[in-house]
């Protein structure tokens, strides 16, 4: 008896799912245990886990690319030769409809589908489309053919075509040699080889770029991932029904900085199994929020709608950027950890973030999170609240600065500014005041971490 | 290796399926006494007499018929056209009981008679004479389509036709029948449905069938010759079943095609070929597919006209150097 594997519910926000790739095959001999198919939700990408039968996939109903909603089949497995059961393809209405169920605005969406069509149609018209002075995005209405100068669309082989993407040739670059000017494989291959040319432009690097008149970057609409758009549901709702208010401080980070090189000096050094390890300004923030919640627990609370949940522990997120979004993966019971501990953490969970491996798991139950973007020289800055946290702390760049110091000299400090966004539903200017004072305590006296 | 002609291949084949199997007998008109009207079965009926080799009335659907009901009944006909162009007369019996027998009996009856004899223009018999229906017939699913471009061929797919237990049309060409190919003295067969590259080539491919292979052999020799260009000639010995395998293996090694048949082109086997390669190996294209074919037109009854109006060579190499 053929056994189906239904499209799982990978995130609390999942309605949808994309089949990246199948990495088995149908006829494939299957064992529970192995991995089947890469599935991509609106939060990561993960791998999917046969779990009902040893077997053979007997049929693939969603093929690579494909969409399809929570709890609609994906696959069956089976014994060899079995014939698969028939099942009904997910409609892109039930597709569409599905994804509506997670967005607040339909409507919004229909229009946003329709928008990429329109851009692809109207495009060509443009004849003497001048070439984007910045980076190309990917857009929504892909265009694949090069435009010429004349505004001539070129003659490529499917072939060279096919092989430019393969070896990263622009085939603006290239000239045609087949019948007509049409570029063929042999030219894309010259092309590879030679390198790219010099643009013009580029080899004059004084020449005033704005009398181009180039745009900034290629213009038109962009695909919206499904990250995107579960940041902008997300972020939406946070900032629209949550009372945010903000506080701000700054900190002495001298004694920080010097705590921080002086354990690197010694620990950096070092191979990992003899303890050595790399601590980065980010894992003493982790660690003093940890702290500073343990001494004002107010702010480690929920607003549940009729009541406020105090958490006995704290789950720390933290946002890490990845190329077409930010994750914020979780570091559960931080208060129970060493910095150490927290420091390899935070790594592991930042290199899945990148790699998209998160876990729904490892990317939901937080009571608190950190946002840092002192590494890019912001100075302050304030997060938006991801509920159902009471509070996200926002932590800008360590700047040396003229400050007056205890004699009442002026010195040369290293401030950190900080920054707090709270629910004024849950926690009041006061509680979060008394965080943000906690915090700066176990900052200036870093000594403290260590106990 | 010894040569032979085309048409002692073909005898060599039918003789040796007479012995092999007392089911095997041959049926056409002219076929036993007259030795066949291009003398295919020469010495045939002398040697094996009336029950094997059968003259037949001037009824196409009716010997047609016969052989169907007799093939139904166990016995392995080999029934020859004078000229392809006469199944027209017998369509009914080829392509509604010969074709969907064995489906619509549901597997009960089998149909395993061969029909076989020249489908070619070129030797100035007129537009009713001169029909290549391989296309027609292939696209009746059931049916087997079978075009040898050589002598080699002729005799191995005759066999292979005559043990099969489906209906297999042979297609010959009167053009070939004087034709020497090397072809060994041991039995051989030819497994059905397997292409088979005449030349080896790695700049472009020519894919062909029965006498246009031929003609796109030489005109890869001119390719050679004149333009330096190294073109590969892939025979599809079988329009059905079809060796797509071995069309799009040619396309993805050299990028670029030429299909030369002597079908005309509206509907042709190489509009089939040409979908299936811009379906399936897309990327693999240099160039558009071209094809080279006969004009489009009731096949022409003046002489010099018709030979312009099959492919020939320098047409074909001249439709490659458009694309190379």
């Amino acid at each position: 008896m053929a056994e189906t594997i239904e499209m799982p519910k990978l995130s609390d926000t999942m309605t949808v799912g994309t089949i990246v790739n199948w990495l088995k095959k149908e006829g494939d001999e299957v064992a529970i245990g192995d991995m089947l198919c890469e599935v991509e939700t609106d939060k990561a990408t993960m791998e999917l886990e046969n779990l009902v039968a040893d077997g053979v996939l007997i049929k693939v109903y969603i093929p690579e690319g494909g969409e399809a909603p929570v709890g609609s089949p994906l696959c069956a497995i089976g014994e060899k030769g079995e014939s698969a059961p028939e099942v009904e393809a997910p409609s892109a209405d039930e597709v569409k409809e599905a994804k509506e169920d997670s967005e607040d605005d339909s409507k919004e969406e229909e229009e946003a589908d329709e928008e990429p069509k329109k851009g692809k149609k109207e495009a060509p018209k443009e004849d003497t489309k001048p070439e984007p002075q910045g980076r190309k995005q990917e857009s929504a209405s892909k265009e694949e053919k090069p435009a010429k100068s004349d505004g001539e669309r070129a003659k490529v082989s499917p072939l060279a075509k096919k092989l430019a993407k393969e070896l990263g040739v622009d085939l603006d670059d290239v000239e045609g040699s087949g019948p007509g000017g049409r570029i063929v494989k042999a030219d894309v291959e010259k092309a590879a080889k030679e390198g790219p040319k010099p643009k013009p432009v580029a080899a004059s690097s004084a020449a005033p770029v704005s009398l181009s008149g180039a745009p900034i970057a290629e213009e038109g609409p962009i695909k919206v991932t499904n990250m995107r758009k579960a940041i902008a549901r997300a972020l939406t709702e946070s900032k629209t029904q949550i009372p945010h208010f903000y506080l701000e401080t700054e900190i002495d980070a001298a004694a920080l900085m010097k705590l921080r090189a002086d354990l690197n000096k010694d620990l950096a050094e070092l191979p990992p199994e003899k303890g050595g390890i790399k601590l980065t300004v980010n894992d003493f923030i982790l660690k003093a929020s940890a702290e500073a919640m343990r001494r004002v627990p107010g702010v480690n609370c929920s607003w549940m709608g009729d009541s406020i949940q105090q958490h006995g522990g704290v789950h720390l997120a933290f946002g890490v950027a990845v190329p077409d979004g930010l994750v914020t993966p979780v570091i559960r019971d931080a208060h129970l950890k060493g910095l150490r501990q927290l420091s390899a953490e935070a790594k592991e969970l930042i290199k899945k973030a990148r790699d998209k491996k998160l876990k729904p798991e490892e990317m939901s139950g937080s009571t608190f999170t950190v946002t840092n973007l002192g590494m890019y020289g912001v100075t302050g800055f304030y997060g938006i609240i991801a509920p159902p946290n009471a509070a996200i702390l926002s932590v800008g760049a360590t700047i040396a600065k003229p400050v007056v110091d205890a004699n009442g000299q002026l010195a040369v400090g290293q401030r950190m500014a900080v920054g707090l966004s709270g629910d004024h539903r849950v926690i009041d200017g006061a509680t979060g005041a008394e965080f943000l004072m906690a915090l700066k305590t176990v900052l200036e006296t870093p000594a403290l971490m260590l106990v | 290796m010894r040569k032979i002609t085309y048409r002692q291949a073909i005898k060599e084949a039918l003789a040796e399926e007479i012995e092999r199997d007392e089911n095997v007998f041959v049926m056409g008109e002219e076929v036993a006494q007259y030795n066949g009207a291009y003398k295919v079965t020469e010495g045939l009926w002398q040697k094996y007499g009336d029950k094997r080799l059968v003259d037949a009335p001037i009824s196409e659907a009716g010997f047609v018929g016969l052989g169907i009901g007799a093939s139904m009944l166990g016995l392995r006909p080999v029934m020859e056209f004078m000229f392809w162009s006469f199944c027209y007369v017998a369509f009914d019996q080829l392509l509604n009981n010969g074709s969907f027998c064995r489906y619509m009996s549901g597997g009960l009856m089998n149909v395993p008679i061969t029909v076989r004899g020249p489908a070619n223009g070129g030797t100035n018999v007129g537009a009713t004479h001169s029909h290549t229906p391989e296309n027609l017939c292939a696209n009746h699913p059931g049916i087997k389509v079978v075009c040898p471009s050589n002598a080699y061929d002729a005799k191995g797919l005759m066999k292979t036709a005559i043990r099969d237990n489906d209906p297999v049309f042979v297609m010959e060409n009167t053009l070939l029948y004087g034709q020497e190919w090397e072809v060994p003295e041991d039995e051989y067969i030819i497994p059905m449905g397997k292409a088979n590259i005449l030349k080896e080539g790695k700049d472009i491919s020519f894919i062909a069938h029965g006498r246009a292979a031929i003609t796109a052999l030489e005109a890869a020799g001119i390719m050679a010759s004149e333009h330096d260009i190294d073109a590969e000639v892939l025979d599809l010995r079988s329009i059905r079943p079809l060796d797509v395998e071995a069309i799009l293996a040619t396309v993805k090694k050299t990028n670029r095609v030429v299909l030369v048949e002597e079908n005309k082109p509206f509907c042709g086997v190489d509009a089939q070929i040409s979908h299936i390669i811009q379906e399936e190996a897309f990327d693999h294209l240099d160039a558009p597919i071209k094809r080279v074919s006969s004009i489009d037109a009731p096949q022409i009854y003046s002489m010099p006209l018709e030979k312009i109006q099959i492919p020939d060579a320098r047409r074909v190499v001249k439709k490659a150097l458009e694309i190379c």
